[in-house]
This record gives C-alpha cells, structure tokens and sequence, in this order.
C-alpha cells in the first residue's frame, strides 16, 4: 500500500513541477509583453510612457534576468503568492482566482460526476434494449461529437431567446445582490442550468457509447459465455459485464478531464459565467503571465487531485489492484 | 457491491453539490460586504441601499459594452484604460472641466470658469458648495493637491506636464493659479478635462504606491454616483443624492446604474433581444438590421447609424521600401477603396473620413479648400499613374514592381478576432491588388500584432488609438509622435521621420486655444504635408457604438434631439456628455 501510493506522489510530484514549469514557460515564449499592452491605449507622451515602462517593469518583476524571475517564481508560489495580474492590474492573482474557481467547480463538479455516472448507467442499459440502441443512442454520437461552444450557443438561442424560459447570461440576476433567500436560490441555478446542460449532454452522450460498447464486448467475453453456460441467471452475468466494463471508463474519466474542464472554459465564454474560462482567454489576449499561470496552476492542480481521486477509487472498485498491493505489503 | 457504489457515488454527488453551493453562494457574497462601506461615511446612512437585494427594475439602468474584464481597479491615475470600472472616472471622480464634443465647448464642471489671465498664468474659480460624498467640502487645495501628486511623482501619467507648469498657488477656498513657462496650452486644456480631482484629506496619507498603482478600493469622490458594489461580471452603482450639482446640472435620472460585462458581443446582441439591456455599447456586427425593424434605436435612424469615436488610421511603415517612397504612399491612398469597407465589412455602420483624420466635431480645423485640392478619393486609374510617373512598372503577374525591378509584396495586419478589422484589411488589400499593388492580409494574434507595431517590423497596419477630443493637437500629436524611439509605445508607428512636422505639430500645441484661426493656420500646414507626402492614411471613423432601447428608459440623445449628447458608459467619455445622457434620460411610466 505505502510503496502503491509512494509511487503515484512521486509521479504526481513530478507531474506537477513539469506541468507548472512549461506552464510559467509557454506565456513567456508568446510574443508581445504585458506591460506594453496594460500602457499601449495611454495616450502617455515619449518620456511618460518611458518611464512608466520602467516603473511597470519593476512592479512585475520582469527586469530581473530570466533564471532569477524562475527561481522567484517557484519561491513565491510555495509561498502562495502568485504574483500580481498586469491585465486585472492591481490585483493578486490568488484573490482573482479564488472568485472565480467556485463557479468553476459549481459547473464543472455536477456536470462530470452526474454525466459519468448517468452516461454509463444509460450505456449499459442501451446495451441490452435493442430498440433504444437503435433510436437513442445515434444521438449519443451526435452529442458526443458536438462541439460544447455550439451545443451552448443552441441551447441559449432555443431555451434563452426564443422560448425565453433560461437565462443566457451571468450567474446571477444582474438585478440582484446575493442573499440568503429562496428568490435567489432558484435565480443561481436557473442561471446555472444551460451551462450545465451543455457540458452534461457531451459528456453523456461519450459515456454512454463507450459503456454500450464496453458492455457488449464483456458480453462476449468468454466468462460471460462461461457463466451462461453453467445455467447462471441473466441478470448476475450482466452485474458482472457492468462492474468490468466500468473500469476502462474510470480510466477514461481520467483521460478526459482535461477535456471537459478546456469544455467548461469555452461554455463559460458562451454563457458569459463568471468561471475561470473567461479570466483565462482574456489573460491570454492580454499577456498577462501571471495570471495565464495561474489559472493553469488551478488547472493542473484541479486534474492531478481528480486523477488521484481516480486512483484511489481505483483501488476500491479493482480487486486486481487491491490485491497487487496487498501482496506487496505482505 | 453494486449497491454499496451506487450509494457512495451518490453521496460523492451530493457532497460536492452542497460544497460546490456552499462555495458559489458565498464567493459572490464577498464582494457585499465592501458596498455598504461607502456609505458609511457619507449622509447616504438613511439609504436602504445596503439592505436592497433585488433592484426595482424602474430604477435601475442597464448598460454594458466598456468592461470587458472583471473590476480590478478604481484608481483613478490607473495610465490606460478603466473600462473595467467605467464610472471610476465620470461618476466618482470629476474634472475641472467637461469636453462637449457635439457643441465643440468646454463646460465648466467642478470649475466655475477658468482662464488664462496672462499668456503663463491660467487662473481656475471653483464652484461654490462642492462637496466630497464623505460630506467634507472640496476646495482650491484639493485641486492643487491633486496637480502636485504628479510632480512629486514621475509614475503619474500627467507628471510631465510639470516640464512646463511651474507652480500652483491656492489663493483661497475657490481660486487658484496655475504658473507656466511656455505652456504647452493645447495639452492643458486636454488635460483639464482629463486629470481626475482626488480629496487631499483622503489621499494625502497615502504611499507613493498607493496612489500610483493602489487599487482604490470603495473609492470616495465627489460625482454624481456612488461606488455600490461589484461582482465578476458587473459593477453597481447608486446615485449620490447629496451631489452637489443637482442644483446646477439636474440629477441624473437612473437612481441605480448595472454595468454588465459580458463576455461576448453575442450576448450582448442576446440581452438586447431580450431587452434586459437598456443601452449596449457594444459593437453588433448586424444592428443597422435590427434598428431598421425597430428592435434597438440608435443615433441616426438610417447609415451611418453611430456617431464617430476615433478615426482607424493605416500606418504605413515608412523605414521599409517601398513604403519610404512619397509617391507609392499617396497611390496607395487612392488605391483603397473605403467605400467597400464601409458598406461591405462595416454594412454601413461607420463613415468614411476625411483624409486629414480630424473628427466631425473638429471639422473647423479642416482644410477643405486643401482637401479639394490635394486630396484623395478611391481611384485606381490615378494610383496606376502616380506609380507609373514614379518609375514603377507593371509586372507579367499584373502587379507594380519598384522602380529597381524588385517585387513588391506587402503584408496589412491586424489583431486575430478583432472581425470588423479583418473584413476591412481585407477589402484594403484586394482593392489594393485590384489596383496592382500587391498586399495580402494577415492577422497574428493581438501579442504578436501588438510586437511588431510597437517595434516597427510591420508593413501596413490599422490603428486608432488618438480619442475624441477637444484639440486636433491630439491626433496630429500621436500621428507625428517625436522622437522616434526603438519601441514606440503610441502613435507614429511607421516612424516617418519629417523635422519639420514636428516643428508644426509642436508649435499647435502653444497656440492658445481661443485663437481659433492660429490653430487653423497650424493644422492647414500639418495637413498640406500630410496630404502630399501621406506618411500614413486615414481611412474611416469608428463608431461611437450605441444601440439602447426605450422600454423602460426614454429621450435617449438621437438625430435631432433639442441638445443631443454622447449615448455612451465608456470609460473616459461620462465627461464628453455621457453623464449628461442620463441626467436628460426620463422614466417610462408604467402604464
């Protein structure tokens, strides 16, 4: 068990440092720099905008030679300071951040979780029900191929414009402050709901293919074959072909996170929801490094903890697993 | 085991639904508390405003189309752009003076009168009876506190201002004087309108940081609106109804002001469909559309349907041949067709502008007679012979060569996404192929884009930076910017290097601003080398993008109205009229 897990830290240790240091790399190599682009509408006269230049560029730390902006980099970062966003200017990074995840994890942890675990229900529910393998499920392939920014601009249209029952934009009512009541409850997840719906009907579609698939091919197999051979009842082989066929979908939810949260960035900019997708393409419309770092940086860390979520569910649902790792503390 | 999975996913769900709740509810929660800590101070302390939660749709107006970003800052010395805050500048803070740049005059604001008693003393009256929304009173030695700020410190964007003001004395609670050496007078009645007041009692403690690059929080000013509250995407702004100039200027009429940001010009259009927009600043693409079935109105009821903002510029790069060549310049001017990018990649919501830059609103600075003479419309057949007197000669490909026999083969740029832009570098170069010269459009992303205009590695490029002003100084100044440097933060991007252009332009900025025809005389010879020896072209008129409805708010500023002003929330323009809009806006009364 210790050396199971010592070795996923490791890994994921390792993961982290790589991943943060193209993360403060890739802004740095795109060319044009932030200050240039908070000073470029100004107006300031030659010697001003000189000046103001230089004063920016001490405030941001970039007139430090490049290896010392690193080092200062990961020793700010342990700290918990991100730096300062040139494009947000002044604010931290951390503060502009940390207003935003909540929305994300609003939308992101409802729509992952319940399209997962719906997705797979309905696939292996199809799986066996001839008549909605043939009528539903092409949906699923068609939803699952749907681009998550035009789902969300059909839905906003449908259920926003022309039916008029949604809201299309903001998370909240721009008539309202937030407050504790039931008026504001419903008004929060009105608002929430097409950008929900719009990530939910993806990723259940995509589950819903890959569990259908998965369960006919365990159908197949030939323990399925086995078990009917020994006169076993329906039922106890399909619990059999479900609990195999889950596993390379656990995997799958593991490979698709980054996906669905570069999804989430997109529907955010179509519903215009406060999340962090909309911070992350103005950043990077702006150079702003420090916050293109950051948001990255929650993106990272976001996806390591789910797959190290993975992991351990992993452990529970596989006995192969479990067992491995008995044996190797034994 | 099936069970017990079902039953531990279900809880997971639900966990994470209620902290994901918990967090969602709270997060926007956090920004309330600050709203109610600008009242505190004031005489607001009756208001309800910190216990109202949901806003009277009667009294509240909805705006969007200046942020474009979560707010972030509302100092007012912040060098670029508030728009994140539009009103930071306007509402909270005031200037002297405003610009009403449909009328073409100054109007005295905080200020009284101002003017210049010799040609190096500008003497300022005050207002009697203003006041901070603190309560506290404003005087003559806020606005001299205010002016000195920058010359004690250099990171303030109006500090080198201090290279020829010498001195400001307060004389007493309302008058004060400002001492020149050589004024720059141009530049000071720009600024007049342009340098927010700040309360000395307030400011005078605080750090140089603080005060230069300080994120101002709950800002305390002496304008019409007070800071409310804001969140991710808005900013709320509630009416200070102790402001000093309702007895002078009316109040305005919204008790309540939503800016929303939104994230896209489609949910922009979206909002105004559904009419939870009063007014939308925001470039819609297809709105000439949408007003002619009466969705929207907007200032001209037929093209071109907007006011005019700022002039888009094509700056040629003048290091670089064959752009260093006079003649192949002015062909190119007559070799672009504006026409098409009014009518095709604009659809008829912008005009086309005259060839010496300047805005309607300084149209007394044009030439015309010059303009008539030198001048330059789309016509091809005369770029073909500017180009062919000049030595170059029309190749087997059907393009122009230089007259050393190379190719020439140019790139026009502008940012990726920025649509109305690309449309137009596109009709830019075809008409320009068309013509035989050969120039393709490229659109790097807006780093890049923004690399090469500032370093001056580009060939042709669209630019608008010079804003609606009071002073054709302002556009000719970034047009002709001096020195030229490695990286020119603004203005000048092709680097023509003239002396003598530069001597003109700085000797606009010393005429005095009521010598109407000196600065006519100065503009006319700018203009006579800008039309001859066209170091870059001026194309057509941004428009001031405004569509607002009248359902719940009305006499908006149209066409004809009795005193139109700016139907505008942008930053920087509530003292070009925009506040004015609201204080002439009327309720709709609910039938």
């Amino acid at each position: 068990m210790r050396r199971y897990f010592g070795r996923k830290f490791l890994i994921y240790g390792l993961t982290f440092f790589l991943a943060v240091t193209v993360d403060w790399l890739i802004p740095r190599f795109m060319p044009g720099d932030p200050i240039s682009n908070i000073l470029s509408r100004s107006l300031l006269n030659a010697e001003g905008a000189q000046q103001m230049y230089d004063y920016y560029e001490r405030v941001f730390g970039l007139d430090l030679p490049v290896w010392q902006q690193y080092l200062n980099f990961w020793g700010s970062l342990l700290h918990g300071d991100l730096g300062i966003s040139a494009y947000l200017f002044p604010q931290p990074v951390t503060r502009v951040i940390w207003r935003a995840v909540p929305y994300d994890a609003f939308l992101l942890l409802p729509s992952i979780l319940l399209s997962w675990w719906a997705g797979n229900k309905f696939g292996a529910y199809a799986a066996r029900t001839k008549r909605l393998d043939n009528t539903i499920l092409p949906i699923g392939y068609i939803l699952t191929a749907t681009p998550y920014m035009w789902l969300g601009i059909l839905l906003a249209w449908i259920f926003g414009i022309v039916l008029g029952i949604f809201p299309i934009a903001g998370a909240y009512s721009y008539s309202m402050q937030p407050h504790l009541s039931w008026l504001f409850i419903k008004d929060v997840i009105l608002h929430w709901f097409l950008p929900f719906a719009s990530l939910f009907l993806v990723g259940f579609g995509g589950w819903a293919i890959g569990m259908r698939n998965m369960i006919i091919y365990e159908l197949e197999a030939d323990y399925s074959h086995y078990l009917e051979a020994l006169g076993a009842p329906r039922s106890l082989i399909r619990k059999y072909a479900f609990r195999n066929a889950i596993l390379p979908q656990l995997t799958g939810l593991a490979l698709q996170l980054g996906v669905i949260v570069a999804g989430a960035l997109v529907t955010e900019v179509v519903f215009s929801y406060p999340g962090i997708g909309y911070l992350l393409l103005s950043a990077i419309q702006n150079q702003d490094y420090f916050l293109i770092q950051g948001c990255f940086l929650f993106i990272i860390i976001g996806i390591l903890i789910a797959n190290f979520a993975i992991d351990i569910a992993y452990v529970i649902v596989d006995p192969r697993t479990r067992m491995g790792m008995l044996g190797d503390s034994s | 085991m099936k069970r017990s999975i079902f039953v531990i996913s279900i809880l997971v769900i639900l966990s994470m639904l209620l902290a994901a709740c918990g967090q969602a509810t709270e997060a926007p929660a956090e920004p309330v508390a600050p709203a109610e800590e600008p009242a505190e101070p004031g005489e607001e302390m009756a208001e309800p405003a910190a216990a109202e939660v949901v806003y009277d749709r009667s009294e509240t107006l909805y705006v969007s189309g200046a942020a474009w970003g979560p707010p972030s800052t509302w100092n007012p010395f912040q060098p670029g752009s508030l728009a994140n805050t539009t009103g930071t500048l306007g509402f909270v803070y005031e200037t002297l003076f405003d610009y009403d740049p449909m009328s073409g005059t100054m109007t005295p604001w905080l200020a009284e009168s101002g003017a210049w008693v010799d040609d190096n003393t500008y003497a300022v009256t005050l207002r009697d009876g203003l006041t901070w929304s603190d309560g506290e009173p404003l005087t003559a030695t806020d606005i001299a506190f205010t002016f000195e700020l920058a010359q004690q410190y250099t990171a303030m964007w109006f500090a080198p201002m201090w290279d020829y003001l010498t001195s400001v004395t307060v004389i007493d609670d309302l008058n004060l004087e400002f001492a020149f050496v050589d004024p720059l007078y141009q530049e000071w009645e720009n600024n007049l309108y342009n340098i927010p007041i700040v309360p000395e009692h307030l400011w005078a403690d605080r750090t140089e940081e603080e005060i230069t690059v300080g994120a101002n929080e709950n800002p305390v000013g002496s304008g019409a609106y007070l800071y409310e509250t804001h969140s991710e995407d808005r900013n709320v702004w509630l009416r200070n109804e102790n402001w000093w100039g309702i007895p002078v200027f009316g109040a305005p009429a919204p008790r309540r002001i939503v800016d929303i940001r939104t994230s896209s010009n489609n949910v922009a259009l979206g909002m105004v469909l559904k009419g939870e927009l009063d007014l939308s600043n925001n470039f819609l693409p297809g709105v000439a559309e949408l007003a002619n079935q009466g969705y929207v109105d907007t200032y001209f009821a037929g093209a071109p349907y907007m006011l005019s903002a700022n002039t888009a510029v094509l700056f040629l790069n003048t290091t670089k041949s064959p752009m260093d060549d006079a003649a192949f310049r002015r062909a190119l001017a007559f070799a672009i067709n504006v026409d098409d990018i009014v009518n095709v990649a604009y659809a008829n919501l912008v005009a086309a502008a005259s060839p010496t830059g300047l805005l309607p609103n300084l149209d007394t600075f044009i030439d015309h007679d010059l303009v008539a003479e030198i001048g330059w419309t789309y016509d091809p057949a005369e770029a073909a012979a500017i180009l062919t007197e000049a030595g170059y000669v029309m190749g087997d490909d059907g393009f122009f060569n230089a007259p050393d026999g190379s190719d020439i083969a140019l790139e026009v740029t502008c940012p990726f996404g920025w649509t109305d832009w690309m449309e137009a570098i596109n009709v830019i170069a075809s008409s320009a192929q068309a013509a035989g010269i050969n120039i393709q459009a490229v659109t790097p992303d807006y780093g890049a884009w923004n690399d090469a205009l500032q370093g001056g590695t580009f060939d042709m490029t669209l630019n608008n930076w010079a804003a609606l002003s009071n002073t054709p100084w302002t556009l000719y100044n970034l047009l002709f910017r001096h020195p030229i440097q490695d990286v020119i933060q603004s203005g000048n991007f092709g680097r023509y290097d003239n002396a003598a252009v530069f001597d003109l332009v700085d000797a606009l900025a010393t005429v005095q601003s009521t010598d109407v025809a000196g600065m006519q005389a100065a503009c006319s010879e700018i203009q006579r080398v800008l039309l001859t020896d066209v170091p870059m072209i001026p194309l057509w008129y941004n428009g001031l993008w405004a569509q607002f409805s009248s359902a719940v708010w009305t006499n908006w500023p149209m066409d004809g109205s009795a005193s139109p002003t700016l139907p505008t929330t942008w930053s920087g323009y509530w003292q070009l009229g925009g506040l004015n809009t609201l204080i002439n806006l009327e309720p709709v009364v609910a039938e």
